[in-house]
C-alpha cells in the first residue's frame, strides 16, 4: 500500500510519523492516537518489522502517552496481520507492563488480555505463556504485579503440564517478597479461582487464600476479604464451612480496623456468597460484633449496609432476626459519638421501614428518625430528610410533618451556606411529599427567603428551586403565589435581589410557556421593561438577557410596539457590555 | 487507604484556623531549633573554602569498623571527566554553577540532608538551596582496585523552589528537609524530597537511545520538499551516550500548616507519612490530592502548647506500626491496625529526669532531634542534644544504652544558647548490622559507638586534616586544665563547623558525612 499512492498521500502520515516524537507532548499523544492509521500505511509487513521495535523501546515518554499506546496495541491485530501474528505485538506490551505508573501498567495488562483471547492454542503455549512467565519472575516488582493480572486469561486454553506450570508461579507470586506482589496476587485471587477445575480451587487456591488472609501486612489481608466473596460462590455449600468460614470469621475479628472495615465493606456480597444458613448463624453476630465495632470508621461502613444486609436475610425470620438483633444495635448508633456513623445511618435507615412494615415503623423507628431529625450534625438531618419518600409510602408523612418543620426551617437558615444549599435541593421533594397546602402555609416563606439570601450560590440554587416547584405545583399556582413576589422584588434598593428577579422570571416563562403568555404580557414584561431604565448596568443587560428569553413567548404586536423600542434604546447604551447583549436579543428575536 | 471513606477520616488539605499570629508566635518559639539552622548562614564565605563534591574516602582495616581502628582517609579532585554526562542533560545550568562556586561556599550550597539508597549504589543530597545531588558508585574495575567504590556525581536536579504563600504571607524556603529512597521497583530510581510544606517524588532515569531518521527533514535538520518524499521512513533507536534524567512524578502539597520535619515511607509499598511539628500525615504514593491526618497534637488553645513532634519514622518491618518524638524527650509508638486515628499511642518511651541536674536548658537538651529504628526493627535509637539512647521497643521506662556524644559541652550550654547552637537538630544513624552507631557534633567532629565493644571515637572530617586516602587519625577534646599534644580545648572548638546529616551504607563500612558545604565518604581500607 505504502509508496504506491504518490506523495500527496504520503505527506500526512509523514507528519504523523515524525511527529511520534515531537517535543510537545500534545503532539506526540495525537499521534500516538492515530496509531492504526500509520501501520495501515506502512502495511503489515513493515509495521511488524519497523513500527512495532520502535514502540518496543519508547517506553521513556509521558504517562498519558504510555497509556494511549497501551490502549492502541490491544486493538492492533488486524494491523500487524491478524491473528497469526498477534504475537507480535507482545513485546510493545511486555516493556509497557513494566513501567512503574499503575494506570499504564494495569492498561498494558488489559491490552495482553484481550490480545491473549485473539492467540491459537498452539501461539498461546509458544508466545503468550513465556511472556506470562518471564513477567512473573521479572527483577523488578512491577513485572511481577503485572503477570498476576494475565494468569486466569491463558489457564483455560494451555495443556495441563503448562496449567501446572501456571499454577506454581501463581503460588510463588502469593508468597512474595514485596507486599506490592502479594498484594496485586491476593487481588486477582478470586478471579483466577473462577478459572481452576474445582478440585485445584479446593487444594490450591484455599491454602493460598488462608495464608494471604493472614499475611503480616495488614494492606494484604484485606484484600483477602474481597477473594473472599469470589472463592465461596464456587464452593459447594457443605465446603464453606471447612474451608472459608474460619478465614472469615477471622478477618471479621482482626486486629487491624482496615481489614474489619474491608469486612463492613463487603458485607452484602459477602452475605449473598454464603447462603442464608451461614448467614444467620456467623454472620448476624458478626455484623452485630461490627455495628459495636470500636474503630468508627468500621461502624461508619457497616451502618452503610445496614439496609441492604435486612433485606437480604432470609424472609422467614427476617423481621425476627432485625427486631432481637440488628434494631438494638441500630438504637445505639442513632446516638453514636461519631457524626459520620449516624450520617452514615442516616442515610439508610429510612429504608427499613419498608421492611418492617407500618405498625413496626411507627412504635420502634419513629423514635429513631425523630432523634435523628434534631441532631446536632445538619448532615444527619439532611440525609434523612432526602430519604423521607420511603417512610412516605409506609406510614405517610404526616406523622413526622411536627418534627419535620422545626429541622427543616434550622437547615434553611443554617450559618453554612453549603448546609442552606443542600436543603433548597430537597425542597422539590419535600413539596411533592407534603402537598401544596402544607407547602404554602409553612415552606412558601423560607423559599422566597432564600432569593434574597446574601450568597449567589444560594440565590441561584432558590431561583433553580422556583422553577421545579413550579413545574410540579403548575403554572396556576405560580401565578398565584409567586409572581407577586418576585415581581415585589423589582423596586428593592439592592441591585442584586432586582436581578435575582429578572433570573426568576427567566425560569418562570421557561416553564409556564406559551399557553400562559397572559401571565407574561400582563404581568411580567411590563416589570422587564420598566427596569430597562434602571441604574446599574448590571441589571439593565440581564433586562436585555430576559427579554431575548421572554421574546419567542410573546406575540408579535408585544414584540414591535413594547419590546423593540426598549432594545434599541438599549443598544444605544452608554455600558459596552449592555450594547452588545441587547445587540444580541435584537438580532435572536429577528427585530434588526 | 485508598480503602478507606474519604470523609470519615479527617482530612487535612483543608488546615484552616492556624491563622492565629500570636498562637503562631509560641510555636514558632518552641521550635525555635528549626529557625536556628539559619543561623549557618551568619557564617562568612571566607571561613569555609571548599568545593561542592569532594568525593573523600575513608578506609579502615577490613574487619568492621571498630571505631578506634586506624582510618585512612583520601582525597581525590573533582576531574572534569566527572560531570560530562551531566554536560548533556538539561542540568547543565547547575552544574556550572557548581564548577563556579568552587572556591567559595554560599548559604544555598550547605547540605541539609544526606541519604543512602536501599542497595547502597546510590547517595543522595539535598542543599539549603533546594538542589538534590545524587551520586552513584563506580564499578569495581580490575584494572584500578584503589579506585573501588568511588562515588560521583550521577545526576543534579533542582527539586525545590522558593516559594510565597500568599494567603498567609509566608515565604517557603527551598531547603531540601529530608530525602527518602523508594525501595527499587523498575530499572528506574525514585525517591521523596521535602521542604518545609511540599513533598515531591523524583523519578531518576537512564536513557541510552535515541530515535533517528525523520521523514520532514534530512539527517542535518533542513526541511525536505513535500513532493520528494516517496516512501515513509519509520524511525529507529540508535545508542547514545547515557543521558540521565530526573523528572517530578508527584507532588504531594498542601497538608502541612507547620514545617515538614521528617518523611518516611511504609514498608507496605504504598504509603509514607509527612511530620510536622504538631501533626502526622498519611498518604498513598499514587495520590496527591488528599492525605489522612493521623496524629494531631494541637491543643484547643495555642497558649496550652507544650511540646512538638520533631522527628518521625515508620517501623522497618511491620506496615502498621510508627514512631514520633517529641520535643520533651519522649518517644511515642503507635499503631495503625487499632484506630484510623492514632492520637492515642500504644507505647510511650520515656527516662525519668533526673533532680539533681536539672537546670534552665534541661528541657531544651532533652528535646529529641532525630528518631531511627534498627534495620532489624528492634530497637529505636533517639539523639537529643548531648546524648544519644538506644531504645528496646520492649522496654518503655529507661533506654538499654546511653551514649554521650560530647558531655564537655554541659558547661557551656549558656554560652551555646546564646549563639543558638543549643537548637541544632543533628541526626543519628546505624550501621547495616546495628552494631554501631553514628552522630555528629561541633568542630567537623563526628562520632561512632561501637554497641558490643563499648569503644568509641571521635573523628574529624575536614580536608586540612584527612589527607587523600590516609588513615583518620581520632581527636580528643581535652576536658580538664592539661592538654596534650595532639588534644583540641573544649574552648577552641569551632561551633559554626558542626555535622548535623550523616549517613551509613546499608551493607558496608562505607559512611557519607554532610559538613556545612562539603560531603565527605570515608570507607574501609582497601587492600
Amino acid at each position: 500500500m505504502a509508496g504506491a499512492d504518490g506523495d500527496d498521500s504520503l505527506y500526512p502520515i509523514a507528519v504523523l510519523i515524525d511527529e511520534l516524537r515531537n517535543e510537545d507532548v500534545q503532539l506526540r499523544l495525537n499521534s500516538i492516537k492515530k496509531l492504526s492509521t500509520i501501520a495501515l500505511a506502512l502495511g503489515v509487513e513493515r509495521t511488524r518489522t519497523e513500527l512495532l521495535p520502535f514502540l518496543t523501546d519508547t517506553i521513556y515518554d509521558e504517562d498519558e502517552v504510555l497509556l494511549a499506546l497501551a490502549e492502541q496495541l490491544g486493538n492492533f491485530t488486524m494491523l500487524v496481520g491478524g491473528p497469526e501474528y498477534v504475537h507480535c505485538l507482545l513485546p510493545p506490551l511486555e516493556s509497557l507492563a513494566t513501567v512503574e505508573e499503575t494506570v499504564v501498567r494495569d492498561k498494558a495488562v488489559e491490552s495482553l488480555r484481550k490480545i491473549s483471547q485473539e492467540h491459537s492454542p498452539v501461539d498461546l503455549e509458544v508466545h503468550f505463556e513465556p511472556l506470562v512467565k518471564r513477567l512473573a519472575s521479572g527483577d523488578w516488582f512491577t513485572s511481577r504485579t503485572s503477570a498476576c493480572g494475565l494468569f486466569s486469561v491463558c489457564y483455560p486454553r494451555v495443556s495441563s503440564t503448562v496449567k501446572a506450570e501456571i499454577r506454581q508461579h501463581f503460588r510463588t507470586l502469593c508468597s512474595d517478597d514485596t507486599p506490592m506482589v502479594r498484594r496485586a496476587a491476593a487481588s486477582k485471587l478470586g478471579e483466577f479461582a473462577k478459572v481452576l477445575e474445582l478440585d485445584y480451587v479446593k487444594s490450591d487456591i484455599i491454602s493460598l487464600f488462608t495464608a494471604l488472609a493472614s499475611d503480616e501486612q495488614d494492606s494484604v489481608r484485606l484484600l483477602a476479604v474481597e477473594a473472599c466473596v469470589s472463592i465461596a460462590t464456587l464452593l459447594p455449600q457443605e465446603d464453606l464451612e471447612t474451608l472459608v468460614m474460619p478465614t472469615l470469621r477471622q478477618a471479621a475479628e482482626d486486629k487491624s480496623w482496615r481489614v474489619r472495615y474491608m469486612v463492613a465493606d463487603k458485607f452484602s456480597e459477602l452475605q449473598k456468597a454464603v447462603g442464608p444458613e451461614i448467614t444467620k448463624n456467623d454472620l448476624v453476630p458478626a455484623f452485630q460484633n461490627l455495628l459495636k465495632d470500636c474503630e468508627a470508621e468500621v461502624r461508619a461502613a457497616a451502618a452503610n449496609k445496614v439496609k441492604e444486609f435486612c433485606e437480604n436475610l432470609p424472609e422467614d425470620n427476617r423481621e425476627q432476626i432485625i427486631m432481637t438483633h440488628i434494631l438494638p444495635c441500630v438504637k445505639e448508633l442513632v446516638s453514636d459519638t461519631n457524626q459520620h456513623v449516624k450520617s452514615a445511618l442516616a442515610s439508610v435507615i429510612m429504608g427499613l421501614s419498608t421492611i418492617l412494615g407500618k405498625d413496626n415503623t411507627i412504635e420502634h423507628l419513629l423514635p429513631l428518625f425523630l432523634a435523628q431529625l434534631k441532631d446536632e450534625c445538619p448532615e444527619v438531618r439532611l440525609n434523612i430528610i432526602s430519604n423521607l419518600d420511603c417512610v412516605n409510602e409506609v406510614i405517610g408523612i404526616r406523622q413526622l410533618s411536627q418534627s419535620l418543620l422545626p429541622a427543616i426551617v434550622e437547615l434553611a437558615e443554617d450559618a453554612k451556606w453549603r448546609v442552606r444549599l443542600a436543603i433548597i435541593e430537597y425542597m422539590p421533594l419535600l413539596a411533592g411529599q407534603l402537598g401544596v397546602e402544607f407547602f404554602d402555609e409553612k415552606l412558601n416563606t423560607l423559599c422566597m427567603a432564600w432569593l434574597i439570601d446574601h450568597v449567589y450560590a444560594i440565590r441561584e440554587a432558590a431561583t433553580c428551586n422556583l422553577m421545579k416547584l413550579v413545574e410540579k405545583f403548575g403554572a396556576e399556582w405560580a401565578q398565584n403565589t409567586i409572581v407577586p413576589k418576585v415581581l415585589g422584588m423589582a423596586n428593592d434598593p439592592n441591585y442584586l435581589h432586582r436581578m435575582t428577579t429578572l433570573f426568576c422570571i427567566n425560569v418562570i416563562v421557561h416553564c409556564c410557556g406559551y399557553p400562559y403568555r397572559e401571565i407574561t404580557t400582563k404581568q411580567m414584561l411590563p416589570v422587564v421593561l420598566k427596569m430597562s431604565n434602571d441604574q446599574v448596568a448590571n441589571v439593565r443587560f440581564n433586562v436585555a438577557k430576559s427579554l431575548q428569553k421572554i421574546g419567542p413567548v410573546l406575540d408579535s404586536n408585544a414584540l414591535q410596539t413594547e419590546v423593540k423600542p426598549v432594545l434599541e434604546k438599549l443598544a444605544s447604551d452608554t455600558d459596552m457590555d449592555v450594547k452588545y447583549f441587547a445587540q444580541e436579543a435584537i438580532s435572536v428575536l429577528a427585530l434588526a | 487507604m485508598t480503602k478507606c471513606s474519604k470523609d470519615a477520616l479527617r482530612c487535612d488539605n483543608s488546615c484552616g484556623g492556624d491563622n492565629c499570629v500570636k498562637q503562631r508566635t509560641k510555636c514558632a518559639l518552641l521550635i525555635k531549633s528549626a529557625a536556628s539552622t539559619a543561623g549557618i548562614g551568619a557564617v562568612p564565605a571566607s571561613r569555609t573554602v571548599s568545593c561542592w563534591m569532594r568525593p573523600e574516602v575513608w578506609t579502615g582495616p577490613a574487619s568492621p569498623p571498630s571505631p578506634s581502628s586506624s582510618l585512612i582517609c583520601r582525597y581525590q579532585d573533582p576531574e572534569p571527566a566527572d560531570l560530562s554526562m551531566e554536560e548533556e542533560s538539561d542540568t547543565r545550568k547547575i552544574n556550572n554553577s557548581f564548577l563556579r562556586d568552587h572556591n567559595y561556599a554560599t548559604e544555598a550550597d550547605i547540605i541539609s540532608t544526606v541519604e543512602f539508597n536501599s542497595s547502597g549504589e546510590l547517595l543522595a543530597t539535598g542543599d539549603k538551596g533546594g538542589r538534590v545531588v545524587v551520586f552513584q558508585r563506580e564499578q569495581e574495575s580490575k584494572s584500578q582496585p584503589q579506585r573501588r567504590g568511588e562515588y560521583n556525581v550521577y545526576s543534579t536536579f533542582q527539586s525545590h523552589e522558593p516559594e510565597f504563600d500568599y494567603l498567609k504571607s509566608l515565604e517557603i524556603e527551598e531547603k531540601i528537609n529530608k530525602i527518602k529512597w523508594l525501595p527499587q521497583q523498575n530499572a528506574a530510581y525514585f525517591l521523596l524530597s521535602t521542604n518545609d510544606k511540599t513533598v515531591k517524588l523524583w523519578k531518576i532515569s537512564e536513557r541510552d537511545k535515541r530515535p533517528e531518521g525523520y521523514n520532514l527533514k534530512d539527517e542535518d535538520g533542513r526541511i525536505k520538499d513535500p513532493s520528494t518524499i516517496t516512501s515513509l521512513r519509520v524511525p529507529v533507536l540508535q545508542p547514545m551516550d547515557l543521558m540521565v534524567e530526573a523528572t517530578a512524578r508527584r507532588v504531594f502539597s498542601n497538608a502541612h500548616t507547620y514545617h515538614i520535619n521528617s518523611i518516611s515511607v511504609n514498608s507496605d509499598l504504598q504509603t509514607f507519612i509527612s511530620t510536622d511539628d504538631l501533626r502526622v500525615n498519611l498518604w498513598n504514593l499514587e495520590i496527591t490530592d488528599r492525605s489522612f491526618n493521623i496524629v494531631d497534637i494541637k491543643p484547643a488553645n495555642m497558649e496550652e502548647l507544650t511540646e512538638v513532634i520533631t522527628s518521625a519514622e515508620f517501623h522497618p518491618q511491620q506496615c502498621h506500626t510508627f514512631a514520633y518524638s517529641s520535643s520533651k524527650g519522649s518517644i511515642r509508638l503507635c499503631d495503625m491496625r487499632q484506630a484510623a486515628l492514632c492520637d492515642k499511642h500504644c507505647k510511650y518511651f520515656e527516662e525519668p529526669e533526673d533532680p539533681s541536674t536539672r537546670s534552665f536548658f534541661s528541657e531544651i537538651i532533652s528535646s529529641i532531634s532525630d528518631v531511627k529504628f534498627s534495620h532489624n526493627g528492634r530497637y529505636l535509637m533517639t539523639r537529643d542534644y548531648l546524648t544519644v539512647k538506644v531504645w528496646d521497643l520492649q522496654m518503655e521506662n529507661k533506654p538499654l544504652e546511653t551514649y554521650q556524644v560530647h558531655d564537655y559541652l554541659r558547661g557551656k550550654l549558656c554560652s551555646l544558647y546564646e549563639n543558638d547552637c543549643i537548637f541544632d537538630k543533628f541526626e543519628c544513624v546505624w550501621n547495616g548490622s546495628d552494631s554501631v552507631i553514628m552522630t555528629g557534633s561541633y568542630n567537623n567532629f563526628f562520632r561512632m559507638f561501637d554497641r558490643n565493644t563499648k569503644r568509641d571515637v571521635t573523628l574529624e572530617a575536614s580536608r586540612e586534616n584527612s589527607k587523600p586516602r590516609a588513615i583518620l587519625k581520632p581527636r580528643k577534646v581535652c576536658v580538664g586544665g592539661k592538654r596534650r599534644k595532639d588534644e583540641i580545648s573544649v574552648d577552641s572548638l569551632d561551633f559554626s563547623k558542626k555535622i548535623l546529616h550523616t549517613t551509613w551504607h546499608p551493607h558496608e563500612n562505607i559512611i557519607a558525612v554532610a559538613a556545612t558545604n562539603n560531603l565527605y565518604i570515608f570507607q574501609d581500607k582497601v587492600n
